[in-house]
């Protein structure tokens, strides 16, 4: 009955001294961002294993996505009183302001984040990162510094990938589904195209592969509990991450655009 | 020389050790015993600075490692080889770069040296041309061995070992307990050695602690720990549970 009625207040506690370990864990690894190049190689790897490997998943996503759009779009176009080619507009705004960069970091927050914390996680509740420590290794450094600088620099990589195959989607769909040639598709692109656009899905994609990356590096240091600590991390660190990628998402709206 | 004044960790509410005195002399081998949760781990990791003690001072080499910063205790600690219980090896890595790992980051030998520092102290462990093998193609044992090798080839003044023997059959268990003894004999190395397993005190120590209620009940040699007419102590050393 207690139990019950604390529940609230004991939350709260606890997510804000989760917030408090999380800043102190990200403050030290920021403390070591100078030392980046020791770490190198590790942070070549994980180029390969967060950019490269995904980008298959990427373009499937992006793919369907700029499909649906496009298939939606012509649905709510039947009326007639919208000309055909304004597809191709819609198309083009919806991948490089939204689908691109959500899609992309929804999917790698399965992908990557979820690996990300059972890794790490795994490493700590199988002494792993007591081993690192006592042969002289700094772990946030080891660990977590070459995980987040190679998401910061290939999810914008990636977002360029999704936004090139989120428009070809579009285009195919959009010619296959309705009366649509692609060169109506490639005008309406044009028409409402604005560089900045581009730009802000990378903005977005850089501040997603930071988040992802960060939370899944935070719940997997922090595990406790074997296996099933482990379970959990991986849990919490999918459902944080969607939350968080959503709520940057507006925040990110509301000041850029 | 360790020596440990007045230490105490708790978890909580829960208190583990409660003010804790002793020291190792130099060249020592010192079990460290008692049942599980008595936190036996939890004090081997206080004296390699792993875990932060609540009280209390903890001296290496002359040294208070409680207020050292972290690159201070990279220091005392690329002298101290450390073996955990169940290898705690890196699942990414192959067994030849869990060892190498430590002496890139430890020592300034070439890739050559490195490259014989790991066949010799793979040879020290008996595990030679496994350098290539991944830790999950290793059994319990020989992980335990790799995780010995990776601990002498810094050739470290300390060697704490973490329940070294802990779920092996009796062959394996004698095999770690001479390998012990043979890194004991060169004297040069002290050891801290937390352990269950009676054979494996009577085996390689000098001396014995019994960690019982968060305190140090018994501090002597192993026969006569074998020998005490403590209630506690022979509860844990028959390994009788009706005693107490």
């Amino acid at each position: 009955m207690f139990r019950f009625l604390f529940y609230p207040a004991n939350l709260l506690i606890d997510s804000l001294e989760g917030v408090g370990r999380y800043v102190e864990l990200m403050a030290s690894m920021f403390r070591s961002i100078f030392s980046w190049h020791k770490y190198l190689s590790l942070t070549i790897d994980h180029l390969f294993h967060i950019g490269v490997l995904s980008i298959p998943i990427v373009i499937l996503t992006s793919l369907f996505s700029g499909m649906v759009t496009s298939v939606q779009a012509a649905y709510q176009f039947e009326s007639g009183f919208v000309p055909n080619w304004f597809v191709g507009s819609i198309v083009g705004e919806s991948v490089l302001l939204e689908l691109a960069p959500m899609m992309t970091a929804l999917v790698m927050t399965g992908r990557i984040g979820a690996t990300i914390a059972a890794e790490i996680g795994t490493m700590r509740v199988s002494e792993q990162i007591d081993a690192l420590e006592s042969l002289s290794f700094d772990p946030v450094s080891f660990l977590i510094l070459p995980r987040i600088l190679a998401a910061a620099i290939m999810f914008p990589v990636l977002i360029i990938i999704a936004d090139c195959f989120g428009i070809i989607g579009g285009l195919f769909a959009a010619v296959n589904a309705m009366d649509v040639s692609s060169l109506e598709f490639i005008r309406g692109l044009r028409n409402w195209f604005r560089p900045f656009d581009a730009w802000f899905g990378l903005i977005k994609g850089l501040f997603f592969g930071v988040a992802i990356t960060s939370i899944a590096c935070y719940q997997g240091y922090y595990t406790s509990g074997g296996a099933t600590g482990v379970g959990k991390s991986t849990t919490a660190t999918v459902v944080i991450s969607c939350v968080a990628i959503v709520f940057l998402d507006y925040i990110l709206a509301a000041i850029l655009l | 020389m360790i020596e440990v004044k007045n230490l105490s960790k708790s978890f909580g509410e829960k208190g583990v050790l409660s003010d804790l005195n002793f020291s190792v002399s130099h060249g020592q081998s010192v079990a460290i015993v008692g049942k599980s949760g008595a936190g036996k781990s939890v004090l081997l990791k206080c004296l390699i600075g792993l875990v932060k003690p609540d009280e209390g001072t903890i001296y290496v080499d002359n040294k208070l490692i409680n207020s050292m910063n972290f690159g201070q205790l990279q220091e005392i600690r690329s002298n101290i080889g450390m073996v955990f219980q169940f290898g705690a090896l890196f699942d990414s890595m192959t067994v030849g770069e869990n060892i190498s790992l430590a002496l890139q980051k430890l020592t300034k030998l070439s890739s050559d040296e490195i490259k014989e520092r790991v066949y010799n102290s793979l040879e020290e462990v008996d595990m030679v041309n496994t350098e290539d093998l991944m830790p999950s193609e290793l059994s319990g044992g020989m992980k335990k061995r790799v995780g010995i090798a990776r601990a002498i080839a810094i050739k470290p003044a300390y060697l704490f070992y973490d329940e070294p023997t802990t779920g092996l059959d009796p062959v394996m268990t004698d095999s770690i307990n001479r390998l012990i003894l043979k890194f004991q004999d060169t004297g040069e190395v002290t050891s801290v050695i937390i352990t269950h397993e009676m054979r494996t005190v009577y085996d390689v120590a000098d001396r014995v602690l019994l960690l019982h209620g968060g305190e140090i009940w018994f501090d002597g040699r192993p026969e006569e720990i074998k020998n005490s007419d403590d209630l506690v102590v022979q509860q844990f050393v028959t390994g009788n549970s009706t005693l107490v």
